[in-house]
């Protein structure tokens, strides 16, 4: 069986960034620090990073619950590693720590949904997450459609139709949620396009909910990622203008660290008693797993030019970004001269979403197989070769 | 400046019902007075590395060499680990698909769940299935995992002991259900009265409330008693005659400090008391690896398993857990060193039964100083504590320091609480935090300070204390003059 249902790269092969696995697991076992021979077996920057990051946990205590938003000198990390991409400060204050980005995620959605008449801007097609954690917290889903025809792209005119028929049947639109680069369709947002949707939001009072996971998944050089929070700082609007919540994670990237379960969200352009709710919703589960929040500062701070595993840590993932950019280059190629295949480009991301176009009497044994048509083809497909696909009836289309 | 679509007007009123004390006003206003250079004591949370207890050797060993698995290649390795870390390591990662990087199968690995079923067995002797046990970040997600599949709205109702863990109360008031209260009996060592459980579920029905599940913490949180087996038996029927499911909450199962009251799961005396109440009754089992003598509390492992739940349910509780994928792979680890030790034989063998001997025996002495310590105290009356990691000491406070915080608008305990921490530090949480009886006051510490701290913090304690009752009751008495 080859699964490719699931974005899980080091269930694949992929290695993980070894500079990252060598902190981490002096952060694991720090009696080992004080031994002469670990000098030996770890690199003299990945020493020193652990020891940074132990003295900014008190009593060196990596196995004692932290601050309920993570520990203090991470988050001053991760903050200045956000100020570092974007050009725009980052407060500490405003970063929560999470097990990965989905309970985030659903932390926001508890916030914002009251009852079936809260609804929520979603992206069809989206990543699953956001329709379950609607349903589950009891909202609705508003969708709005990305145009498949140009390459996946977000008008802001859709934005508005879709906002205005949901109002007209009395929902209360509460957010938008934009994933960028997008799951399942890859595309990467030109900072134009995401300049009209910060705009919209403001004057709309959308929050804007912005899943920035695969923000270091970009593999076309005419596309480059750029932050919500950098794009509205750039726009000059701050705090009182525009609510943003940025989600961050450990999982793709170049680091696919998915099992570690670590991740982040900035929260942004609310008041001081929205934040209090915040954080007593968190601390109700106490904090996140502390190997995630170490891994969360290391991705955001990686080693620098100069730094002794620079080299092999940039090689690692320099390799491993250049082969999702050919590997996403090779599949979208091969679907394409499929028949009856179409498949846009991946700009960003991990996933190809490719358009089949079903004969009528494959439709009609679909139906006799009480499958959807898309799941009917995945099925045969699976059955034949032994490839797991996600139909793409679970992304909304 | 535009509309706000999110702000505390508009905001979801359940998260607004939410309270958890632990980490509420009192722990705020310590971590203020620590910014400010104070020296704070925190024992407001299970905490124990927090406090100076050191995690166990061999599962740091066995996780830092899964974390960096080219370690293992390295000749030099086993002059930093021995022999069994690096042969558990290699054990561990074969049960991953891909190390700890991969989303795991979101039930947790199956084979770290086997282990989990070989404990159970071992523990109970009866067997458990793998299948229904699922690994998940702490117990409390697990907790709350199960409540969003009973509560539906507020007419379900979850029986909650009081006082209780805010963990239950805040997840019922996040989930929009009712909290159905049944107390527990401070003069009688806590202990479950089943008449008071058939009172409190007779108000909640007379209320058009639908009773669906019933909660035991077992050793208790704070109250730390351990249940007898014959309390076991009344209340697994109990939830037979009212068609109840029993959740279990047994996260301290290796904390207990007495000998007359082991710890005895639900799951065993469940099993013990034989068909129909076996096969009938709905259970679902918690542990974790953040209390016991591990107390790794940042790793987030816990799990829970399912008794007697049906198929279709068991698909849809899996189907929740999906949309978050899987639990941490680190902590499943923890959670399979956890129950399935070393052995005799094993090169870290003696290192790990002494490391964990010291920890056991050195709570079982905090227990009884603090107990000892409290009951030392003036208008203080402390139940000994049995199991768990808190104390709960009874503070029978003066009228005029009731009235005292009244002016000082505050509810009793939290003014003394808060007197407590601007004169000696510590930081405790007060007794409504976990619910008490009307107009009977508490407050919750651990007993997780370091043992050689314990006399100063005691002492320091007693001196705010007696200071405390009697300025309070010297003023009582001159006001009847």
């Amino acid at each position: 069986i080859l699964y490719c249902n699931i974005g899980n790269p080091q269930s694949l092969g992929q290695q993980p960034i070894t500079f990252f696995r060598e902190v981490l697991a002096l952060c694991d076992h720090p009696a080992i620090l004080d031994k002469s021979e670990t000098q030996g077996l770890f690199s003299a920057d990945s020493i020193e990073r652990a020891w940074q990051i132990l003295d900014q946990i008190p009593g060196r205590a990596t196995g004692a619950y932290s601050h309920s938003q993570g520990i203090k000198g991470l988050r001053d990390t991760i903050a200045a590693g956000i100020e570092a991409r974007d050009g725009f400060p980052a407060d500490p204050n405003d970063i929560f720590l999470t097990d990965g980005a989905s309970p985030a995620v659903h932390m926001m959605m508890q916030l914002l949904i009251r009852s079936e008449k809260d609804g929520i801007l979603c992206p069809i097609p989206q990543y699953p997450l956001y329709s379950a954690s609607i349903a589950l917290h009891g909202g609705t889903l508003v969708p709005y459609y990305l145009d498949e025809a140009t390459g996946w792209g977000l008008e802001v005119s859709e934005l508005k139709k879709q906002l205005e028929t949901s109002r007209s049947k009395g929902i209360t639109v509460r957010a938008l949620v934009v994933i960028n680069p997008g799951n399942p369709t890859g595309q990467v947002l030109a900072e134009e396009n995401q300049k009209a949707i910060v705009e919209f939001c403001k004057q709309e009072g959308l929050v804007l909910l912005a899943d920035e996971v695969y923000q270091e998944n970009v593999y076309v050089p005419e596309k480059k990622f750029h932050s919500f929070k950098k794009v509205s700082r750039s726009m000059g609007y701050g705090e009182k203008d525009i609510a943003l919540v940025s989600f961050q994670s450990v999982s793709k990237g170049y680091y696919g660290e998915c099992g570690k379960r670590g991740g982040y969200m900035e929260v942004t352009g609310f008041g001081a008693d929205v934040r209090e709710q915040i954080y007593k919703v968190a601390s109700v589960n106490l904090c996140s797993n502390i190997s995630g929040q170490i891994l969360a500062s290391l991705v955001m701070s990686p080693p620098k030019v100069g730094d002794e595993s620079y080299e092999s840590y940039s090689a690692e993932r320099d390799g491993i970004l250049l082969s999702l950019a050919r590997r996403a280059k090779t599949l979208e190629d091969a679907f394409n001269k499929l028949e009856g295949v179409t498949c846009n480009k991946a700009e960003g991301a991990m996933y190809l979403f490719p358009r089949i176009d079903l004969p009528e009497k494959a439709i009609k044994a679909a139906e006799a197989a009480k499958k959807a048509p898309d799941a009917y083809y995945c099925q045969r497909l699976l059955a034949a070769t032994g490839i797991v696909f996600v139909p793409g009836s679970g992304f909304g289309q | 400046m535009g509309l706000k679509a999110l702000d505390y007007e508009t905001m979801n009123e359940n998260v607004k019902k939410v309270q958890y004390a632990v980490r509420g006003e009192l722990y705020l206003r310590a971590s203020e007075l620590q910014k400010e250079g104070k020296k704070i004591i925190f024992t407001n949370v299970g905490n124990p590395h927090a406090l100076g207890q050191k995690p166990l050797t061999f599962p740091r060993q066995v996780v830092a060499l899964c974390q960096a698995p080219f370690l293992l290649d390295d000749p030099n390795v086993g002059l930093v680990f021995p022999a069994d870390a690096i042969a558990r390591a290699k054990h561990y990662l074969s049960l991953t698909s891909g190390g700890l990087g991969a989303y795991s199968d979101s039930r947790g690995i199956p084979g770290v769940r086997k282990e989990v079923a070989e404990f159970i067995e071992r523990r109970d002797g009866y067997p458990s299935d793998p299948e229904l046990i699922f690994l998940t970040d702490g117990a409390s997600k697990g907790v709350m995992q199960i409540l969003n599949c009973i509560i539906r709205g507020q007419g379900d109702g979850v029986l909650v002991p009081v006082p209780q863990y805010p963990l239950y109360s805040a997840t019922i008031s996040l989930l929009g259900g009712s909290l159905v209260p049944y107390y527990l009996e401070e003069t009688a060592n806590w202990g479950l009265d089943v008449n008071n459980l058939r009172e409190s579920v007779a108000q909640a029905r007379f209320k058009g409330i639908t009773v669906r599940a019933m909660v035991i913490i077992n050793p208790g949180n704070p109250t730390g008693q351990c249940l007898s087996e014959a309390n076991l038996r009344e209340i697994l029927n109990f939830c037979y005659q009212e068609n109840l499911v029993l959740l279990g909450d047994e996260v301290y199962q290796q904390n207990i400090y007495q000998d007359k009251r082991p710890f005895i799961s639900s799951r065993k005396v469940l099993m013990d008391m034989g068909p129909p109440i076996s096969k009938e009754v709905q259970l679902v089992s918690f542990h974790t690896v953040s209390k016991g003598y591990w107390g790794e509390c940042g790793q987030r492992g816990g799990y829970f398993e399912m008794t007697n739940i049906p198929p279709k349910t068991v698909d849809e509780i899996y189907k929740i857990a999906s949309i978050s994928l899987s639990p941490n792979v680190p902590a499943q680890i923890f959670m399979g060193l956890m129950v399935n030790p070393l052995k005799p034989g094993d090169v870290s063998y003696d290192q790990y039964v002494r490391e964990s001997k010291g920890i056991l025996e050195s709570l079982r002495r905090r227990a009884r100083i603090m107990t000892d310590g409290f009951n030392s105290c003036k208008n203080v009356v402390c139940n000994f504590t049995e199991g768990a990691m808190y104390s709960f000491p009874q503070l029978r406070l003066p009228p005029k320091a009731i009235e005292a915080a009244k002016q000082a608008g505050k509810v009793p305990d939290v003014f003394y609480c808060l007197k407590l921490l601007e004169a000696t530090g510590i930081s405790t949480v007060p007794g409504s935090g976990f619910g008490q009886k009307e107009g009977v006051f508490h407050l919750r510490t651990t007993i997780l300070p370091a043992e050689e701290d314990m006399p100063e913090i005691m002492s320091s304690f007693k001196k705010f204390n007696d200071e405390f009752m009697a300025q309070y009751e010297d003023n009582w008495n001159r006001s009847r003059m």
